[in-house]
C-alpha cells in the first residue's frame, strides 16, 4: 500500500493532506508524542502559576534572592543546553545508522544530564541542611516543587536514555527503536525548553525582585 | 509492616457500609465463582480483558459506567432519603461524618466513574468506525487507559470497606482536605484513585486527538468528518489541555499531605484559594469534556431520525471549536464569592454568558434539522427532545448564576445543585442514553426493546423534574448544599417530593437492567441483519452488526459529508469509486491487512497500579516500591515486545463479506 | 493500518540545524545571565528583557532542535503547539491576575485564622 499514488485526485492535482487517508506510523507517533509533551508543559504551567503566586509567601523566611546561587545555575544551564545539542547529534547518528557515534553521543548526553542532576541535588540538599527545606514556607514549597519536578523529569529522561541504549544494543537500530529515540530527543529538548522558563523566572527573576 | 492499616479500618461499627460491603464482596465472589465454573476465563481474557479492539474497550467503559451508576445513585437515594426525614428534631439515619462521605463519593463517582466512562466509551466505540479506519492510533495505550480507569474504580470501592472516603465534597477543597483537618485516609483514597484514573483519561485524550487528526479514511477531509467526530476532537483536545492541571493540583495537595509542604495550608504562607483557582481551571473544561460528545450524539441522532442532513454543518463545527476555546475563559464563575473585585467577577460573568451563544447556535441548528424532516419517534429521539427541553432550562439557570450579584445569593445553595444536575442529567445522561440506544444494535447485533426504552425515558424525565425542580425552590428559600439536617419545616414537603423523584429515577435505572436482560432474551425478534437498523447516514452503519474486529474489509473512500448516505442513495456523481482499487466486476479488491494483537499490558499495569495506590494510601512503603518496580517491568516488557502484529488474510476478509451480504460490502 | 514505515525526513538528519540552534541559544543565555547579574540594563526594563530573551530562546529550541516548521506535515503539530501556548498563558497569567486581585480584596490566611480564634 503506497500512499504516493493516492496523493493525486482524479484530475492529477495533488490532494490536500487531510484527504490522503490515514497518516504514516511515524507521523502518528510523532504527533501523539507532541501532544504528550504539551500535556506535560501544561503541568509545568500550573507549577509556574503556583510559584508566581506563592513566591512572596516567605512566612518570615528567606526569599529567592537570599538563597539562590546564580553561578551554579549558569553551570547547570550550560550542561543542559550542551546535552540538548549532543542529543541532536545522537539522533542524527541513529538515523544514519552510525552505531559507534550513537553510543558516543548518547554517553556524552547522559553524562551532561547527570551533571545537571548532581548540581541540582547538591543545591537542594544544601538548602535543606541550612534549614530552608520545602516544609518551611509556601515559597520554598513552590520552589522545590517546580525545580524538583523538572529535575524528576530530567532523571526519568536519564533512565529512559539508559533503556534506549539497551534497546539499541539488543534490538539494533530498527525503525521502532529510532522512532523511540526521536521521541526521547523531543522530550529532552522540551526539558531544556522548560529549563529556560525556570532559570529566567525563578532564578534570574529573583535578582530583579531584590 | 502494613503502614497505617489495622483491623480498625473495617467499619464493623457502621451498619450501612458494613452491610453494603458484605453484599458487594459476596456478589463479586459469586460472579468470579460463576465465571470459573463455566470456564469463561480464557474467553474473557482473550476477547475482552486483553483486547486492543476499540469496540470491545468502548463496551467495557460503558459497562463500568453502568455498574458505577448504581453505586453513585445509591448514594443519591440515601441523601434524598436523609433529607426527606431530617427536619427539626429528627436526625435521619445518616450521621454527619457518614453523610459527608456519601455526598463526596456521589459527586466523585458520578463525574469521574460514570459520566467520563460513558462518554469515553461512546467515543471509543464510534469514532474509528465513523472515520472509516480500523482502530485508534495507539490500541495498546487504549487498553491501558481503560484499565487505569478501572483501577481508580476499584480503589474508590475499596474505600467503602477498608478505611473511609473523603468528607470534603467531590473537589476536596483545602484547608479541610489538608492533613491537619482530614488526618484519615479518605482524602488519600480520593486523590490517588483520581490520579491513577486521570492518567488513563489523559492518555485516552492523546490517543483520540491523534486518531481524529491523523487517521481518517481516504477523502475524509476535516469538513467531511461526521459531526460526532468533531465534538470528540474538541472534547479530547480539552482533555489533553485540562487534565494535566488536575494532575498538578492534586500533586501539590498530596505533597502538602505526605511531605509537609505548604501550598494550601492555613499557615506558613499557604494559599487555599490557589487550589480553588487551579482546580476550577480544570473543572470548567471538564464539564465541556462531558457535554461536547453528547452534543455530537444528538447531532447524529437528529439527522438520522429526521431523514435530513444536519442543518448548518459548518456553523456546528465553528460553534464546537468556539466552545472548546471559550471553556477555558470562564472558570472563575465557580468562585465568584471568593473575594475577587467587581471587575474580575464581571469579566468572567460576561464570558460565561458569551459561551451560551455557540450552544444556542447548536440548539437552533438541531431545531432547523428537525424542521421539514419526517421524524421517527424512536427511543433516541425521545432522549433528544427531553435533552433539548431540559438542557435549555438548565442552561438558562446557568446564565442566571453567571450574574455575580445573583450568584452571591445562590452560590452553594440547592439552586446551584439543581442547576448543574439539570445540565449534567439533561445533557450528559440523556445524551449517553440516546447514544446507548442508538449504537447498541451496532455493538451487539440486535436493538433494545423499544417499549421498555420509552418507559425508562419517562421514568428518568419525570423523575428528574420531580427531584430537582423542588431544589430550585429550596435554593431560593435559603437551603444550602451538603447539609445533613435542617430546621425549617416548610422545606420538608419539597424534600419529600425530591425523594419521590429520585425513587422514580431509580425505577428507571432498574428498568434499564430489565431492558438489557429482556432484550438479550428476546434478541432474535430484533436482529439487525443489514447493519443499518435506523437508515443511518455515517460510515459505521455500513459495517456488519457487530462489525468484525477489522471494521472495514476495504478502506472506504469518501467524497462528502454523510458518506454512507451518499453510497446508499446511489448518487452516481458522488459514488465515483476509485477505479484503481476495484476489479471489473465490482468485487472489492481484498488485501491482507494487519491489526494489533491482543495485549495484557493494560490489565497488568493497572493491576500493579491498584497496589501502588493502596500502598500509598495506607503508607505501606515496601508495597509502593514493589508496585513501582513491577510497573516499570511492564513498561520494559512492552518496549521489548517485537511481535505485535496480527495478519488477516484477503481470504478471511472475503469470506466474512460473503457471509454478511449487507450494504457494507459496497462501501 | 500503517501505510508507510519509513523514517520521515523532517530535517533532523543534518547537524546544521543543531549547530545554529546551539550558537543562538548560547548567545541568548549569556545575554540573560549578563543582563540580570551585571547592572547594564535599566532596572524596570529587566523583566521584559528577560521575558523576550526567554521566549526567543524557546523559539530557537522549537525551530532548530525540535524542528517545528510550516510544512503541510507539520501543520497539526504547529496548531497543537499554538493551542498549548494559549493554555499556558491562560493558566499562568489568569492565575496571577486572579490571585493578585483576591489578595487585594481579601485578608491573608494568617489574618483569617486569627479571626477564627
Amino acid at each position: 500500500m503506497n500512499a504516493a499514488n493516492l496523493a493525486l485526485d482524479a484530475h492529477g492535482k495533488p490532494l490536500p493532506l487531510s484527504e490522503r487517508g490515514p497518516a504514516s506510523t511515524w507521523s502518528m507517533i510523532s504527533f501523539g508524542f507532541w501532544l504528550f509533551l504539551l500535556s506535560d508543559i501544561v503541568i509545568f504551567s500550573a507549577l509556574f502559576a503556583t510559584y508566581a503566586v506563592l513566591s512572596k509567601a516567605t512566612a518570615g523566611g528567606p526569599s529567592g534572592s537570599d538563597i539562590f546561587d546564580l553561578k551554579n545555575v549558569f553551570i547547570e544551564t550550560c550542561c543542559l543546553l550542551a546535552s540538548s545539542f549532543t542529543c541532536g547529534l545522537m539522533l542524527i547518528a541513529a538515523e544514519r545508522r552510525e552505531l559507534q557515534k550513537f553510543y558516543l553521543w548518547a554517553a556524552v548526553t547522559w553524562v551532561l544530564g547527570a551533571c545537571f542532576i548532581g548540581l541540582e541535588v547538591t543545591e537542594f540538599s544544601d538548602l535543606v541542611a541550612r534549614g530552608f527545606g520545602p516544609t518551611h514556607s509556601a515559597f520554598l514549597s513552590a520552589f522545590f516543587t517546580l525545580v524538583g519536578t523538572h529535575g524528576c523529569h530530567v532523571s526519568s529522561g536519564l533512565l529512559w536514555l539508559l533503556v534506549m541504549t539497551a534497546q539499541v544494543a539488543t534490538l539494533g537500530l530498527r525503525t521502532t527503536v529510532i522512532r523511540r529515540l526521536f521521541c526521547f530527543s523531543l522530550f529532552w529538548h522540551a526539558l531544556d525548553l522548560v529549563w529556560i522558563g525556570v532559570f529566567t523566572i525563578v532564578y534570574l527573576g529573583s535578582v530583579h525582585a531584590a | 509492616m502494613l503502614g497505617k492499616l489495622t483491623w480498625a479500618a473495617i467499619p464493623f461499627n457502621q451498619p450501612i457500609p458494613l452491610v453494603t460491603s458484605i453484599v458487594m464482596v459476596c456478589g463479586i465472589l459469586a460472579i468470579l465463582a460463576l465465571i470459573t465454573l463455566k470456564g469463561w476465563w480464557p474467553y474473557l481474557w482473550n476477547e475482552w480483558f486483553a483486547s486492543t479492539d476499540h469496540k470491545r474497550i468502548g463496551v467495557m467503559y460503558v459497562a463500568l459506567g453502568l455498574v458505577m451508576l448504581i453505586r453513585g445513585f445509591a448514594d443519591a437515594l440515601m441523601m434524598r432519603a436523609q433529607l426527606a426525614l431530617a427536619q427539626g428534631g429528627a436526625t435521619g439515619f445518616l450521621p454527619p461524618e457518614h453523610y459527608d462521605q456519601i455526598f463526596s463519593a456521589h459527586g466523585t463517582i458520578m463525574i469521574f466513574f460514570v459520566a467520563m466512562p460513558f462518554v469515553i466509551g461512546l467515543m471509543n466505540f464510534v469514532v474509528p468506525l465513523q472515520l472509516g479506519v480500523r482502530d485508534v492510533a495507539f490500541p495498546v495505550l487504549n487498553s491501558v487507559s481503560f484499565w487505569l480507569t478501572a483501577s481508580g474504580v476499584l480503589l474508590v470501592n475499596l474505600s467503602l470497606f477498608i478505611g473511609e472516603f473523603a468528607k470534603t465534597g467531590w473537589l476536596a477543597y483545602p484547608p479541610l482536605s489538608e492533613l491537619a483537618y482530614s488526618p484519615g485516609v479518605g482524602v488519600d483514597y480520593y486523590l490517588w484513585s483520581l490520579q491513577i484514573s486521570g492518567l488513563g483519561t489523559l492518555l485516552a485524550g492523546i490517543n483520540f486527538t491523534t486518531t481524529i487528526l491523523k487517521m481518517r479514511t481516504f477523502g475524509m477531509s476535516y469538513m467531511r468528518m461526521p459531526i460526532f467526530c468533531w465534538t470528540a476532537l474538541a472534547s479530547n483536545l480539552l482533555i489533553v489541555a485540562a487534565f494535566p492541571i488536575l494532575t498538578a493540583t492534586f500533586a501539590l495537595l498530596l505533597l502538602d499531605r505526605y511531605a509537609g509542604f505548604h501550598f494550601f495550608t492555613d499557615n506558613l504562607g499557604g494559599n487555599a484559594v490557589m487550589y480553588i483557582n487551579l482546580i476550577w481551571c480544570w473543572g470548567h473544561p471538564e464539564v465541556y469534556i462531558l457535554i461536547l460528545p453528547c452534543f455530537g450524539v444528538f447531532s447524529e441522532v437528529i439527522a438520522t431520525f429526521s431523514g435530513k442532513p444536519l442543518f448548518g454543518y459548518h456553523s456546528m463545527v465553528v460553534a464546537t471549536m468556539a466552545i472548546c476555546v471559550l471553556s477555558f475563559l470562564v472558570w472563575l464563575h465557580h468562585f465568584f464569592t471568593m473575594g475577587a473585585s467587581a471587575d474580575v467577577n464581571g469579566f468572567f460573568g460576561v464570558m460565561t454568558m458569551i459561551i451560551a451563544v455557540p450552544t444556542g447556535v447548536k440548539v437552533f441548528n438541531w431545531l432547523f434539522t428537525m424542521y421539514g424532516g419526517s421524524i421517527r419517534f424512536t427511543v433516541p429521539i425521545y432522549w433528544t427532545i427531553g435533552f433539548m427541553v431540559t438542557f435549555t432550562l438548565g442552561g438558562l439557570t446557568g446564565v442566571l448564576l453567571s450574574i455575580p450579584p445573583a450568584d452571591f445569593v445562590l452560590h452553594n445553595s440547592l439552586f446551584l445543585i439543581a442547576h448543574f444536575h439539570n445540565v449534567i442529567i439533561g445533557g450528559v445522561v440523556f445524551g449517553f442514553m440516546a447514544g446507548y440506544n442508538y449504537w447498541f444494535p451496532k455493538a451487539f447485533g440486535f436493538t433494545l426493546d423499544e417499549t421498555l426504552g420509552k418507559v425508562i425515558f419517562w421514568c428518568w424525565f419525570i423523575g428528574f423534574y420531580l427531584a430537582f425542580m423542588p431544589l430550585y425552590a429550596l435554593g431560593l428559600m435559603g437551603a444550602t448544599r451538603r447539609m445533613q439536617h435542617y430546621a425549617d419545616p416548610s422545606w420538608q414537603p419539597y424534600m419529600i417530593a425530591a425523594f419521590c423523584g429520585a425513587a422514580l429515577i431509580f425505577a428507571g435505572i432498574g428498568l434499564m437492567v430489565v431492558q438489557l436482560a429482556w432484550s438479550i432474551r428476546t434478541r432474535e425478534r430484533r436482529r439487525d441483519l443489514t447493519g443499518d437498523p435506523w437508515n443511518g447516514r455515517t460510515l459505521e452503519w455500513g459495517t456488519a452488526s457487530p462489525p468484525p474486529s477489522w471494521n472495514f474489509s476495504v478502506e472506504p473512500h469518501v467524497h462528502g459529508i454523510d458518506a454512507f448516505w451518499a453510497v446508499k442513495t446511489k448518487n452516481k456523481e458522488l459514488h465515483k469509486v476509485a477505479e484503481s482499487r476495484y476489479e471489473a466486476d465490482h468485487k472489492p479488491h481484498y488485501e491482507t491487512i494487519h491489526m494489533p494483537k491482543r495485549s495484557g499490558t493494560g490489565f497488568v499495569s493497572a493491576f500493579f497500579a491498584v497496589f501502588l495506590g493502596f500502598g500509598l494510601i495506607w503508607h505501606i512503603w515496601w508495597l509502593v516500591i514493589v508496585a513501582v518496580i513491577c510497573c516499570i517491568g511492564v513498561l520494559l516488557r512492552q518496549a521489548w515486545d517485537t511481535d505485535r502484529d496480527l495478519y488477516i488474510t484477503a481470504e478471511e476478509l472475503e469470506d466474512f463479506d460473503r457471509r454478511h451480504p449487507s450494504l457494507g460490502a459496497q462501501l | 493500518m500503517q501505510h508507510n514505515d519509513e523514517i520521515e525526513d523532517d530535517g533532523s538528519t543534518n547537524p546544521q540545524s543543531y549547530l545554529g540552534g546551539l550558537a543562538l541559544a548560547i548567545i541568548l543565555t549569556l545575554a540573560s545571565f549578563g543582563a540580570a547579574t551585571t547592572h547594564l540594563v535599566w532596572g524596570p526594563g529587566l523583566p521584559i528583557l528577560l521575558a523576550v530573551l526567554a521566549i526567543a530562546q524557546m523559539g530557537v529550541h522549537l525551530v532548530f532542535f525540535m524542528h517545528v516548521n510550516a510544512t503541510e506535515e507539520g501543520e497539526n503539530t504547529a496548531l497543537a503547539l499554538g493551542f498549548g501556548i494559549f493554555i499556558v498563558f491562560l493558566v499562568v497569567f489568569g492565575s496571577i491576575v486572579i490571585m493578585n486581585n483576591l489578595s487585594n480584596t481579601m485578608p491573608t490566611m494568617d489574618q483569617l485564622m486569627k479571626m477564627q480564634r
